[in-house]
């Protein structure tokens, strides 16, 4: 029965910091973040495309992606959800973790500004530019029983596309982390419920993700499972790689939030 | 540390296949036979219980919270709740709550989450991840199987404005969740050390595991 009982001052000296922690990110950190990008999207110069990707509708794409390139997801042919997983390239256990991306940075809601964590403290990706904030972090995507019970059978479902391109990559199921499904407007309401927010999207959305490592990713493009729709029809996403370039100091992704500094002190010191 | 709490007439400590005690900050793994209960007791109260499960007949089938809150509709767990797999099957079934208020969706403390969360000079303190990686080990596996847990007893609350943030727990000495093995289950714990957040009241506890066969 023996355990290290914590004094009084101790656990009121944590108690304190743990709420300086939180007052900062609940309340300060928001306040840093610039809101939604503009539509239209701005054109990309020629130049800087290294590849542009048409993900039909139902299908999955996985490819690599180099520190500091950008990949742009985009909404160019009506809506649809591109559910997200990561690697490391150079380790592959190391992946994307959305419990510590919320839970570190104080919110369920990804938007301009906020970035996204592996499970070993580093910083995968930047949240450069955003137009709607509706991303899902929580339910993330589809599978063969969530489709069966809305559509019926025979439709491609997330869990089998992040299987396919998992393996294709050398890897297998046991290496798929929970998804980040993109352009899905999911919120949680007082007593815990989804609510499916449709409100919060806009034609030609699209999101910037500046990679922060080197990078295995895999997208799926099939509708999301809370997605009201009783039809089938993801549209196609298109995903285009964008050429390096440096951030600048003060570059808003890495500055607007304490816990931003750290994670991106973590990818700093992980580099040495 | 509170008295037996029965919960099914024929339930007793007499009775019981299987009686663990897990130390504050410990890790434990023990495997249940289908149609086996479960009962997860948080002794002392405030004791976040940080719990992954496995197929224990093929690992590669474990506990997925995205399945798991998508299925039931909502982000908190309890009587009623069915644990689903990444294979989309029930694992198993809570069927009784004593607290009412159990998160999925925040995941296990790390020593790497927690110098993003707290600060570079947290780093050096025990986490669940590290139980959680030193237990499955013993079974073969490794860092990547570990996926997001369960946090019994532990408050999360999601705010419809997207504000995640750990508040104090609302579970007192004794509370307990059972849950009904729906398959042969590898259930691992990591009997949460966090000592930076109000999950377990900045000063962890013990807690106890009870097992008993399905005809009681």
């Amino acid at each position: 029965m023996t355990r290290v009982r914590r004094s009084p001052q101790d656990i009121a000296a944590n108690r304190a910091r743990y709420e300086e922690h939180q007052k900062k990110g609940l309340e300060y950190a928001p306040k840093a973040l610039p809101g939604t990008s503009p539509l239209p999207a701005p054109e990309i110069a020629p130049d800087k495309i290294i590849h542009r990707e048409v993900i039909p509708g139902g299908w999955y794409w996985s490819t690599h992606i180099n520190k500091h390139e950008v990949f742009r997801v985009s909404l160019d042919s009506g809506f649809s959800t591109l559910s997200l997983i990561a690697w490391s390239a150079a380790e592959t256990s190391e992946r994307l973790n959305l419990p510590d991306t919320m839970k570190v940075q104080w919110t369920t809601v990804l938007g301009k500004g906020r970035v996204i964590f592996s499970d070993m403290g580093r910083v995968m990706f930047s949240v450069t530019e955003d137009s709607s904030g509706a991303h899902d972090g929580v339910v993330g995507g589809s599978t063969s029983g969530s489709n069966a019970a809305r559509y019926g059978e025979g439709t491609r479902n997330t869990r089998d596309n992040l299987i396919l391109l998992a393996t294709k990559a050398g890897l297998d199921k046991r290496d798929i982390p929970p998804a980040l499904a993109l352009f899905a407007p999911v919120r949680v309401d007082r007593n815990g419920a989804f609510a499916w927010k449709p409100e919060l999207l806009h034609e030609g959305d699209y999101v910037e993700l500046r990679a922060e490592m080197d990078m295995i990713v895999g997208f799926s493009n099939c509708p999301h499972a809370l997605n009201p729709d009783t039809v089938y029809r993801p549209n196609p996403v298109t995903v285009t790689r964008i050429a390096a370039t440096e951030p600048r100091s003060g570059d808003l992704c890495r500055t607007a939030t304490a816990e931003a500094v750290r994670g991106f002190e973590n990818n700093a010191r992980a580099a040495v | 540390m509170t008295d037996f709490i029965q919960t099914a007439p024929g339930r007793t400590l007499e009775n019981v296949a299987q009686d663990h005690y897990i130390p504050a900050e410990a890790p434990f793994s023990a495997v249940i036979r289908k149609s086996q209960t479960i009962r997860i007791e948080d002794t002392y109260g405030q004791q976040a219980v940080d719990t992954l499960f496995y197929n224990a007949e093929d690992f590669s089938e474990r506990y997925s919270n995205q399945d798991t809150m998508r299925e039931q509709g909502a982000a908190y767990i309890s009587t009623g709740t069915r644990i689903i797999s990444n294979e989309g099957r029930v694992m198993l079934t809570m069927t009784a709550d004593s607290c009412g208020r159990h998160d999925t969706s925040a995941g296990a403390c790390s020593c790497e989450s927690n110098t993003v969360r707290f600060g570079h000079q947290t780093r050096y303190l025990h986490a669940c991840r590290d139980n959680f990686v030193l237990e499955v080990s013993k079974h073969g596996m490794s860092k990547r199987d570990i996926v997001p847990n369960i946090n019994f007893f532990m408050n999360v609350p999601i705010e419809p404005s997207g504000e995640m943030t750990i508040v104090d727990g609302i579970s007192g000495p004794g509370d307990y969740v059972e849950l009904k093995a729906e398959m042969d289950i590898l259930l691992v714990i990591s009997n949460c050390p966090q000592i930076n957040n109000p999950c377990n009241g900045f000063d962890p506890t013990p807690i106890r595991v009870l097992v008993w066969d399905s005809e009681i």
